[in-house]
């Protein structure tokens, strides 16, 4: 049945359409900002992409930035709600319980093929965005500041293999650092997944999983920037997503991207139990 | 093959599916009727455990459903409320997807589609997008999809739904041919003439309930009358005064047991006889007298209205 889901996502073409975009969106923006040399000041706009004009090595880390706060969670959401919905809505749901299709495994397969594109997404980013860089933005060596902040490119003077600011990171580490950014991005969109698919299971259509799952998104969002919700901050889906940074500290700060993993962690687990009791038991008459 | 004990199910507080005792048996071609609404779909849904019964049991193959439907299923076919399949793939690849989908060998994959294939006439099928297909073919996929495994139980809803009527014939030829290898089938339709021409048991749904469930060559016995068709009908009521049930135009309704003996009797008269058959119920004239308004249908209740009591008047004749 897995073979099956993965299958359909990759016959699908509008998954593809999806992931085009992703990827299409942080290499419009890298040309925009080599034509320009216009970019944020540290601390505006998206995250790290002021580093990126003395090395693109780093582009990767920018374009995952861009993608992660409306983008991405759109494209999961969307992939999550279609899930169980979008079989109910084109009438499949009934042939592929009859065939039979234990109503279990459906949805382990489901999880199983939402997983996959969430990786194949941030991976995608990731890759394209790193060849974007270099060919953009040219492959100098990145130092990681001590104390906290985060890594950046020397300017091209000081271009030693350390500089004053910081310690050289290795182009090796980078990967590394990089893979764990994108592992640790990859488990976050797990969470709104889990609650598209619970939803996914709840209604027939398709559309309002997705929208329903993104509305808990913003709620979440909101919430994380009122500080008389400071409470149930830690709580919230999104409060950790942007600790990925850290993995761009020297040293790495793990406390938060610890607490982003449980956080997470919590939310698979809850939203797929509900998703599993409802769907488990629930009157298939679509 | 399937016997179902006090089968009921309730949505909330409406009663789809009232205490029903099905019984189909092995190698029955059982035709399941009862007007829009009546639980047809519902009944249906519960044998193939998508819909869980709120009492009562449910019997397939021998097993219990829906508990073993692991076991059960793999050796039913079924068309459920109409076809379906993902538009943006060819029907050979829908079949592929929903055979993998569920057990039975990779390797016999291929030749099983493409002798299902052939069984409902899309043997030469391209690779057009089941979304450009029409709806006749959109309803013979669904029927090659029932079709995959060779199951012993075919459980069809509708089958011949959006089908013209020589793609009906070819429908017909394929559920007989089936039976006659042994397939057990159990159909719902509203085609009371492809019912009587296939089926050898009808159950009828009304309701909720079963109101009827017995052999058609039974239900369909002589009435112990005979229609007798003449030129010159005047004549035909004078020599037969008494016999004569009904006249209507140059046809007769005779009471007598025998249509042979009467013709006889109407040649010897030297009354001219153009057609002459014995009496025998229609299937549609024993659907309508078992079964109330259709639930598609909703009347305006005059005001003054007393409820109308549940008895039905069970007029078999």
């Amino acid at each position: 049945m897995i073979r099956v889901e993965l299958v359909k996502l990759a016959r699908r073409p509008r998954n593809w359409v999806s992931l085009a975009l992703l990827c299409g969106l942080p290499v419009l923006v890298a040309v925009f900002v080599v034509v320009t040399h216009l970019v944020p000041p540290p601390g505006q706009g998206p995250t790290l992409l002021s580093d990126v004009l003395s090395s693109g090595n780093l582009y990767p880390a920018a374009a995952l930035a861009i993608v992660l706060p409306v983008f991405l969670p759109i494209a999961v959401a969307v992939v999550g709600g279609d899930s169980i919905a979008g079989e109910a809505g084109s009438g499949m749901l009934r042939y592929l319980l009859a065939r039979p299709v234990g109503r279990a495994r459906l949805l382990t397969a489901k999880l199983v093929a939402l997983v996959v594109y969430v990786l194949t997404a941030v991976v995608l980013v990731a890759v394209t965005a790193y060849l974007t860089g270099i060919a953009l933005f040219g492959a100098a060596p990145v130092t990681a500041p001590t104390g906290g902040g985060t890594l950046a490119a020397p300017s091209p003077v000081a271009a030693a293999a350390t500089s004053l600011s910081g310690t050289a990171v290795t182009p090796a580490g980078l990967v590394l650092r990089i893979a764990g950014a994108v592992a640790f991005i990859a488990v976050s969109m797990l969470g709104v997944g889990a609650i598209a698919l619970f939803l996914s299971t709840v209604t027939n259509s398709p559309l309002a999983a997705a929208l329903g799952a993104l509305a808990a998104l913003i709620t979440s969002q909101v919430l994380v920037t009122l500080n008389s919700a400071n409470a149930v901050a830690p709580y919230l889906p999104t409060r950790y997503w942007l600790a990925w940074i850290d993995f761009f500290r020297e040293p790495i700060l793990w406390r938060n991207i610890d607490r982003g993993l449980a956080v997470q962690a919590v939310y698979v687990v809850v939203f797929l139990g509900a998703a599993w009791a409802h769907f488990a038991t629930k009157d298939v008459t679509s | 093959m399937i016997v179902t004990h006090g089968l009921t199910k309730s949505f909330g507080r409406f009663l789809a599916v009232d205490g029903v005792d099905l019984d189909v048996r092995e190698g029955d071609r059982y035709g399941f009727l009862g007007p829009n609404g009546s639980g047809k779909t519902t009944v249906i849904r519960m044998l193939l455990g998508l819909v869980y019964a709120t009492s009562g049991e449910i019997e397939v193959l021998g097993e219990r459903m829906p508990a073993r439907a692991g076991r059960v299923l793999p050796q039913v076919g079924a068309l459920i409320e109409g076809p379906s399949a993902y538009p943006h793939l060819s029907g050979r690849a829908n079949l592929n997807l929903i055979d993998a989908a569920g057990p039975g060998g990779r390797r016999t994959r291929k030749a099983r589609i493409a002798a299902a294939l052939d069984q409902v006439g899309l043997g030469g099928i391209d690779n057009r997008a089941v979304g450009k297909y029409s709806l006749g073919m959109r309803q013979r996929l669904g029927l090659a999809g029932a079709l995959l495994r060779a199951p012993r139980l075919l459980i069809l809803d509708e089958p011949a739904n959006g089908l013209d009527p020589r793609g009906i014939r070819e429908l017909r030829d394929l559920l007989a041919g089936l039976s006659a290898a042994g397939t057990t089938i159990f159909l719902s339709s509203h085609q009371l003439s492809e019912v009587e021409q296939l089926c050898s048991r009808v159950g009828v749904v009304d309701r909720g309930r079963l109101v009827l469930q017995d052999d058609l060559a039974r239900l369909q016995a002589p009435t112990g009358r005979v229609v007798v068709r003449s030129p010159e009908p005047g004549r035909v009521a004078a020599a037969l005064d008494g016999e004569v049930a009904r006249r209507d135009g140059d046809t007769l309704v005779v009471t007598a047991p025998d249509a042979a003996a009467l013709n006889a009797r109407l040649v010897g008269a030297g009354i001219p006889v153009s057609e002459i058959s014995p009496e025998r119920r229609s299937l549609e004239d024993l659907v309508l007298s078992l079964t109330t308004a259709s639930a598609d249908r909703v009347d305006r209740v005059p005001r003054a209205a007393v409820p109308a009591e549940e008895a039905v008047a069970h007029d078999q004749g």
